[in-house]
C-alpha cells in the first residue's frame, strides 16, 4: 500500500488537500483534508446580534448572499417576526440570484475545464471540449463571464451589490423595488434565459426541466448543440454516470418554499428534523467532546491534536454521514429525471451535474413569477425588536447544499454562534466511529496514483465544494 | 505582464466580484492589456504538483513575474506557526510562501481589505488567528512583510482595500501598471490607489437630497438619508462606489443600506453595532471628513428646520409617497 498526498486542488473556492491510500493502482481509503482555518464562530460571539448581518457574508465570496439569509431567519427566529410577502419575494430573488450564478461558474469556469485535459487527447470529443473548456482561454468563458455579470445585476437592483450584501434584513430586504425596475428585473431574466437556451441546453427551459428520465435525457442530448449535451458525450464516454457515488444518503433543509425540507435513506424520503444533527470533533484539529447539536456546538482549536486531519468538524443526522447539494434538493421535491438517475447507479458524479443544470432550467422561469408577483408599495421589510435573551435557527439552502446558523443571545450580545456549511457535511472527516464523510466514501475504488485518469479531479469537483465556508 | 495570484485568510469573494468585471470579458480585458496569470487558485487548468512546480519556480527565482496578488488575509497563528493555513499538498505555512514570492515580484497587491490591514479575520479579541495585512496590522505599518517592505520595483505593497473590491478596482490597477507604471503619488497614505480612494463614498450617493436636509431614515428600507441614525460612514469613507456602480446599477446605499467603511483599515471593528450611529448628545461622532463639528451641528439645524415636505415623508417611507411638483405655463 502507498499513500499519496493531492493537491492544491484549484477550481474550487478555497483550500483542498486529499490523501489517498492505494492499493495496486486504486484507491483503498481516502482522507480529507481543510487546511485552512477561520474562526467566524469567534469573531461574532460578544457582538450585537445584528452585527451578525455584516460579518456573515464575509464567511464566503461565494455563498455571500447563502449566508446573510441563513443569519437573518436565525435573527428573525429570536425576533419571532416574519417578512412580509414583497420581502419574501426579494429574498428568493436574491438567494436564487446567487444559486444559479454559482451553478454557473461552477460548470464552466470550475468543472468543464477537467475534460480539457491532455490526458483525454485521444477521446472523439477532447479536441472541441479542449478549444470550448480550457481553463481562462476556452471559448466559453468569453461567453459565460458577460452572461454571469448581466445575470448578477440582478443583485445590483435587489441587494445593491455582490457579494456581500446587508440587503437581507431578519424583516425582510432594505431595498424596495420600484414599478420601473420591475421591468429591469424580468429583462435581466430573459437575456439570461436566452444564454441557457442557446449555449448551455440547445433547447427551450421548459423542455429540459421536463426530462424525466435517463433514458429520455440521453436520447434528447444526442447529436444536439449545446455545452449540456456536450458534457453528457464525454461523462458517459468516461463512465461518470457510475462513479462518485457516496452512501446515498441526502438531506435538504429545503429551498424558497418550493423545494422540501427531508432527508432521503434507502431510495425514498424521510421527515427531516433538524434536532437529529450532531456535530463530531474527532478527527478534527478541535478540542475532543461528545458530538454536539449545533445549538450547544463549540469551536476551540487543538492544533496540534494527534490522529486529526482537518479543520473541518463531521456533522451527522442520527449518527450517518449526509450528502448535501441540488441534487438532494431535487430528490426531495421527487424530480423525475433525479430519481431515475439516483435509481440506476446512485449519487454519481453524472447526477450532481445534472441536478445543477436542472435547477437553472426549473428556477429561471420561476423567478420571472416571482418579479410579477411583487406589490410595489407595499412593504419590503418588517420591523421588530431583538430580545435581550433568547435563540434562534436558520436554515437555508445555498447552491451547494444545507447551511445552518444557530445563535444565542445573552444581556443583548451573542453569546454563541454555530454554522454547519454545505461542504462541512460533504467534505467531512471522519467521525468517532470511524464513518467516512460523504466524499471520502465516493473516492474509494477510483484509480489513482501515476499514470492514472483525472478521475478523482471530476468526483471532488462534482461537490461543487466551498472550502472557506468549510473551515468557517 | 504576468500576475501571479495566492488565496488565504479570506473568503474568494474579491475573485468573484473581479468576474463581474464590465463592459468587457474579464480574461479578454486583461489579455488584449498584455496582462496574464501565472496561476490563479479558482480560474487556472494547473492542479496539484504541476502547480506546485509553477508556484515553486516563482518562488525560487527562477520564474520571473511581475505582479503577486493576495487575497485573504495573512495567518501566522498558532504561535507564529502560520499552521492555520498551510499550502494544500505541500505542507508549507501560506506566510512563507508569500515571503518567499514577494522577494521576488516586481510588485505586490494587496486584493481586498483582509490582505491590506487584516480585516474580519484579525478582528476576534485576543487575535488569536494571529492575523494580519500583507503590510498593516489593522491601521499600524508592519503586518507579515513589515513597514520597511519595498518590492524589486520599489513601491510598498498596493492595498486595493474594500470587502469586497470592485472589479474595476482590481482591472485598472493592473492595467495602470502594465500600461504606465506606478509610482508613490498614486497611492494614498494607507497604499489604496488613489484613482478610486481619492472620493468618498458620499460622492455620488442617491440620498444626498435627504443628506442636505438632513431628513433621516429610522429603520431599514426606509429611503432617507443612513447616517444620522442607521450606522452610515459614506462621508468618512474613501471609495468611488457611488460614482462606479457595482453590478450595473448598485451600490451598498442605492441597495438601501449603511456604508461600513469597508476599505477602511480597522473597519471591521467599529466599536459600535454596524447598523447604528453612535452619538454624543444626539449628535452623530463620525461627522464627515474634513468638517469642523460646530458647522455641522449650524448647518443641520438649519437644514432640518428647512426640510420640503416631500423630502420629510419620503425619507420615511420605503417608496416616493409625494413626487417633486410639476410647475405649469412658466419656467
Amino acid at each position: 500500500m502507498s499513500r499519496i498526498v493531492v493537491g492544491p486542488f484549484n477550481r474550487v473556492e478555497g483550500d483542498l488537500e486529499i490523501s489517498l491510500d492505494l492499493e495496486a493502482g486504486r484507491i483503498e481509503s481516502a482522507r480529507v483534508n481543510s487546511p485552512l482555518f477561520r474562526g467566524f464562530e469567534q469573531i461574532l460571539v460578544g457582538r450585537a446580534p445584528l452585527d451578525a448581518l455584516a460579518i456573515v457574508p464575509r464567511i464566503c465570496g461565494i455563498c455571500s448572499v447563502a449566508q446573510s439569509a441563513a443569519a437573518a431567519a436565525a435573527l428573525a427566529d429570536a425576533m419571532g417576526i416574519t417578512p412580509p410577502p414583497n420581502g419574501q419575494l426579494a429574498r428568493q430573488l436574491i438567494q436564487a440570484t446567487e444559486n444559479l450564478a454559482d451553478h454557473l461558474t461552477h460548470f464552466y469556469l470550475f468543472f468543464m475545464p477537467d475534460f480539457a485535459r491532455p490526458a483525454y487527447a485521444g477521446r472523439p470529443w477532447h479536441a472541441a471540449v479542449a478549444q470550448r473548456f480550457t481553463a481562462i482561454s476556452g471559448d466559453a468563458a468569453a461567453e459565460v463571464l458577460p452572461a454571469r455579470a448581466s445575470f448578477l445585476k440582478l443583485m445590483g437592483f435587489l441587494a445593491g451589490r455582490w457579494p456581500h450584501s446587508l440587503a437581507i434584513q431578519p424583516g425582510g430586504s432594505t431595498r424596495a423595488i420600484t414599478a420601473g425596475e420591475r421591468i429591469r428585473l424580468l429583462a435581466l431574466l430573459r437575456e439570461f434565459r436566452g444564454f441557457l437556451e442557446k449555449r448551455l441546453f440547445g433547447d427551450s427551459l421548459a423542455v429540459v426541466a421536463g426530462l424525466d428520465s435517463k433514458a429520455a435525457l440521453l436520447a434528447w442530448a444526442e447529436g444536439r448543440r449545446g455545452d449540456f449535451p456536450t458534457f453528457l458525450a464525454a461523462a458517459l464516454d468516461l463512465g461518470l454516470d457510475k462513479l462518485g457515488r457516496a452512501g446515498d444518503i441526502f438531506l435538504s433543509h429545503g429551498a424558497y418554499g418550493l423545494f422540501p425540507a427531508g432527508l432521503w435513506l434507502q431510495g425514498r424520503s424521510a421527515v427531516f428534523d433538524a434536532s437529529r444533527i450532531a456535530e463530531d470533533t474527532a478527527h478534527a484539529w478541535l478540542i475532543d467532546s461528545p458530538p454536539r447539536h449545533p445549538a450547544n456546538g463549540e469551536t476551540i482549536v487543538a492544533a496540534d491534536k494527534a490522529g486529526a486531519y482537518t479543520w473541518c468538524k463531521a456533522p451527522r443526522y442520527a449518527g450517518q454521514s449526509a450528502e448535501v447539494g441540488a441534487l438532494a434538493r431535487q430528490l426531495m421535491a421527487g424530480h423525475p429525471l433525479l430519481l431515475d438517475l439516483v435509481a440506476h447507479d446512485g449519487g454519481s458524479v453524472v447526477a450532481r451535474v445534472v441536478a445543477r443544470l436542472i435547477e437553472l432550467a426549473l428556477l429561471v422561469p420561476t423567478m420571472e413569477t416571482w418579479v410579477q408577483a411583487i406589490r410595489p408599495g407595499e412593504p419590503f421589510c418588517a420591523q421588530g425588536q431583538l430580545p435581550d435573551e433568547g435563540s434562534g435557527v436558520g436554515l437555508v439552502e445555498a447552491a451547494r447544499g444545507s447551511l445552518g446558523h444557530w445563535l444565542s443571545i445573552r444581556r443583548g450580545r451573542i453569546e454563541r454562534y454555530q454554522i454547519i456549511a454545505p461542504t462541512t457535511w460533504n467534505f467531512s472527516p471522519r467521525d468517532t466511529d470511524g464513518l467516512p464523510g460523504p466524499l471520502e466514501q465516493a473516492l474509494v475504488g477510483l484509480p489513482a496514483g501515476e499514470g492514472a485518469p483525472p478521475t478523482v479531479q471530476h468526483v471532488v469537483r462534482s461537490f461543487d465544494p466551498c472550502m472557506v465556508c468549510t473551515v468557517h | 505582464m504576468k500576475v501571479l495570484w495566492l488565496q488565504s485568510g479570506g473568503c474568494g469573494g474579491c475573485t468573484q466580484s473581479l468576474l463581474c468585471a464590465e463592459p468587457r470579458p474579464l480574461f479578454d480585458e486583461l489579455r488584449d492589456a498584455g496582462i496574464e496569470f501565472v496561476w490563479h487558485p479558482a480560474l487556472s487548468q494547473a492542479s496539484g504538483e504541476e502547480a506546485l512546480a509553477v508556484l515553486e519556480a516563482c518562488a525560487s527565482g527562477q520564474t520571473p513575474f511581475d505582479v503577486l496578488c493576495v487575497e485573504g488575509a495573512m495567518l501566522r497563528g498558532p504561535s507564529g506557526s502560520g499552521k492555520f493555513h498551510l499550502m494544500a499538498g505541500n505542507g508549507r505555512p501560506l506566510i512563507e510562501w508569500v515571503e518567499r514570492l514577494a522577494s521576488h515580484a516586481r510588485y505586490v497587491f494587496a486584493i481586498g481589505s483582509c490582505t491590506a490591514y487584516g480585516g474580519f479575520s484579525a478582528s476576534t479579541p485576543g487575535n488569536p488567528l494571529e492575523a494580519c495585512g500583507l503590510q498593516y496590522d489593522e491601521q499600524t505599518p508592519g503586518g507579515l512583510l513589515g513597514a520597511d517592505f519595498r518590492s524589486a520595483g520599489g513601491l510598498p505593497v498596493v492595498n486595493i482595500a474594500g470587502c469586497p473590491t470592485h472589479p474595476g478596482w482590481v482591472v485598472d490597477s493592473l492595467e495602470k501598471l502594465a500600461l504606465e507604471g506606478m509610482s508613490a503619488s498614486d497611492l494614498d497614505e494607507f497604499g489604496r490607489p488613489l484613482f478610486y480612494a481619492g472620493e468618498l463614498v458620499h460622492h455620488g450617493c442617491p440620498r444626498n437630497e435627504y443628506y442636505e436636509f438632513k431628513a433621516s431614515a429610522e429603520k431599514p428600507s426606509d429611503l432617507g438619508c443612513l447616517m444620522e441614525n442607521l450606522g452610515c460612514k459614506g462621508t468618512q469613507a474613501h471609495a468611488d462606489c457611488n460614482l462606479r456602480a457595482w453590478n450595473g446599477s448598485g451600490s451598498c446605499l442605492r441597495g438601501g443600506f449603511a456604508c461600513i467603511a469597508c476599505t477602511e483599515p480597522g473597519f471591521e471593528s467599529p466599536g459600535h453595532a454596524f447598523q447604528e450611529t453612535p452619538k454624543l448628545a444626539g449628535i452623530p461622532i463620525g461627522l464627515p471628513t474634513d468638517m469642523p463639528k460646530a458647522w455641522f451641528v449650524a448647518l443641520a439645524a438649519l437644514s432640518k428646520s428647512a426640510t420640503p415636505k416631500r423630502v420629510r415623508e419620503n425619507s420615511l417611507a420605503d417608496h416616493t409617497v409625494v413626487h417633486p411638483a410639476v410647475r405649469k405655463g412658466g419656467k
